[in-house]
């Protein structure tokens, strides 16, 4: 439980992930020059107008033109930069993509994929503007990590990890602020996966601002004497099979929750190894095949089933199926 | 010093191994490889690309990247010519297990900076190796191959737009104009022109050469290279199918090799040609 940075998820301080990647990134391109952020005309809510304004030879405005931008980030890396390409995850990979795959990922260029706004929670915008399909069109591109963190502290350490990681990346987080749950300085690491609370009775696997409702639903559930296992993953790719394997193995049942499409998201991936390594129940708790629409965040997040009391339902599933 | 001889020579051997490869590949590009043996003639052996064929990797080399990346057979038989490869290796090209994959990777041979097939993502990777190259003051020069049909895709015009305004004279275009397509005529698919004008409004330097002509071809480059406000682009006016009579000037030739029979008569009138 050495992730842990608070003592009740009720009271928790909340904080934002984007101000999380604006800090890490700012840490990081501090320390190496040929750290370099590039973004999209959305440079003040991606949070780099201080990088811009500090280091303005590592920072590169594109304009809106997210295709020529993830080029020019593979250009740059394939010559030793070490580039972020940053904007909001519905363009960004949602509309250079092909760029991505091709430019990018086929050629291992070290280029770092930003998709903020992540999700459904930012809300008013509408449909357009959450990002439900990026984990599945990303988790599908041979020698992509695909990273999606629980709160600031976690995403400006995972930030710091990808600096090191030599190869293509994408990091994702939404709009809106959530629990803090980790401490500061806590060093990430790609590929792990870790408890957050133990529980014998059902495993929940979740990342993002799914990891805080999965709390609320194990406090909620243990009052019944329904144990939860709660495991943070913000990597899923690559997964850390080991620490969800074990886990699966001890309960027998496995929920995932996630801000995201369940089609191709965590869940799948989780849902693809219990069924090649240890077949049991797997429930997906997520966006099921849908768009969304305006709401405020909150509204948005009870609509789409993104809450503790749909996370119980999940787990109350997976239980009975499991008997 | 330009030995206009030794370049023509060496084009004429870059479209015979072009012929033979494709002939013995069965699949891949014919028009645009060999309208464009004069062009990479010019930059590998006119000594307008600062390269070492024994260190690919050497840090100060000036970069070509093929963003058109079908036409890879003649930048294949450009490097293989130049030393990076052995030339029997040609004969590998689009069959399993070769360095020569079917769109040119840069993973998988030496002397390739990118990877490319998709249209129009070569100009916005070259945009970055600019930028790198500036950013960190290296002399070197980063050339761009373009077809003229890829100038359909909306990446190109983001690219011509950000390099306009970024000012990269470290960065010179170099279109292949031969006009066609694989549904026709680029004028009639999806017209182009004024391309000249549409670059000079985009603050580009516009230079327009007979793409068969080596001495055009050079002095653009290093007139190219002596600029030093802006980026500049060679729009170079070549004959899809160059030096193969029955496939010169043909659209139908975009996509397809000769077949065995073809490729002899193609050698024939290919190696007759006086340089």
């Amino acid at each position: 439980m050495e992730h842990k940075g608070f003592t009740d998820i009720r009271t928790v301080e909340k904080g934002r992930a984007r101000e999380g990647f604006g800090l890490g990134v700012l840490d990081a391109a501090r320390a190496n020059k040929n750290v370099m952020a590039l973004c999209a005309d959305l440079t003040e809510s991606i949070m780099l107008a201080k990088l811009r304004e500090e280091l303005p030879k590592q920072f590169v405005e594109v304009g809106v033109a997210e295709q020529n931008m993830m080029g020019i980030a593979a250009g740059l890396a394939l010559s030793g930069k070490i580039p972020f390409v940053a904007s909001y995850a519905v363009f960004n990979p949602g509309r250079n993509w092909d760029q991505l795959r091709v430019s990018v990922c086929y050629s291992n260029a070290n280029v770092k994929v930003v998709g903020a706004h992540a999700g459904i929670s930012v809300g008013p915008d509408g449909a357009t503007h959450q990002a439900l399909e990026d984990i599945a069109i990303t988790r599908v591109l041979p020698n992509l990590l695909v990273i999606a963190p629980t709160d600031i502290h976690e995403t400006r350490a995972a930030v710091a990890a990808l600096v090191a990681h030599n190869g293509p990346c994408y990091i994702r987080f939404g709009r809106d602020v959530v629990p803090t749950l980790t401490k500061p300085d806590m060093p990430f690491e790609i590929g792990k996966a870790y408890a957050l609370r133990h529980g014998s009775h059902c495993t929940v696997v979740a990342n993002g601002p799914l990891v805080a409702e999965a709390l609320l639903a194990a406090e909620e559930l243990a009052g019944e004497g329904i144990e939860l296992e709660v495991i943070a993953s913000p990597s899923i790719k690559p997964l850390d099979s080991h620490t969800i394997l074990a886990s699966a193995k001890k309960t027998g049942c496995v929920v995932v929750a996630e801000e995201a499409q369940i089609i191709g998201g965590l869940g799948s991936a989780v849902a693809e190894l219990i069924g090649e390594a240890a077949p049991m129940p797997v429930i997906r708790v997520g966006i099921h095949d849908s768009f969304g629409e305006s709401g405020t965040p909150d509204e948005l997040m009870d609509r789409y089933g993104l809450r503790s009391r749909h996370i119980i339902a999940a787990a109350r599933k997976a239980l009975s199926l499991n008997r | 010093m330009l030995h206009e001889t030794i370049i023509r020579e060496k084009a004429q051997a870059i479209r015979a191994s072009i012929v033979t490869m494709l002939a013995a590949a069965g699949s891949g590009h014919s028009a645009g490889p060999l309208g464009m043996a004069d062009v990479f003639a010019t930059l590998y052996f006119g000594e307008v690309l600062r390269h070492k064929a024994e260190e690919p990797e050497w840090e100060d080399r000036d970069k070509l990247v093929l963003s058109c990346g079908h036409i890879c057979p003649v930048l294949y038989a450009t490097l293989a010519e130049a030393g990076y490869f052995p030339k029997e290796e040609l004969l590998t090209l689009r069959k399993l297990d070769s360095r020569l994959q079917g769109h040119p990777h840069n993973l998988a041979l030496p002397g390739i900076e990118t990877s490319s097939g998709p249209l129009s993502q070569g100009i916005s990777q070259a945009i970055g190796m600019a930028l790198a190259n500036r950013l960190d003051e290296r002399r070197s020069h980063v050339y761009a191959i373009l077809s003229d049909g890829e100038h359909n895709e909306g990446q190109i015009w983001e690219g011509v737009m950000f390099a306009g305004n970024a000012g990269l004279s470290n960065l010179t275009v170099i279109i292949d104009r031969n006009n066609i397509q694989i549904d026709g005529p680029t004028e009639q698919i999806m017209p182009l022109e004024p391309l000249a004008d549409k670059y000079r409004a985009f603050n580009w330097h516009v230079r327009e050469v007979d793409g068969h002509n080596v001495r055009a071809i050079w002095d653009a480059c290093m007139e190219a290279r002596a600029i030093t406000d802006g980026p500049t682009v060679i729009i170079a006016h070549t004959i899809p199918g160059k030096g193969v009579d029955f496939m010169e000037y043909d659209y139908r030739w975009h996509g397809k090799p000769p077949t065995a029979e073809q490729a002899a008569v193609a050698l024939t009138q290919i190696m007759s040609e006086e340089v």
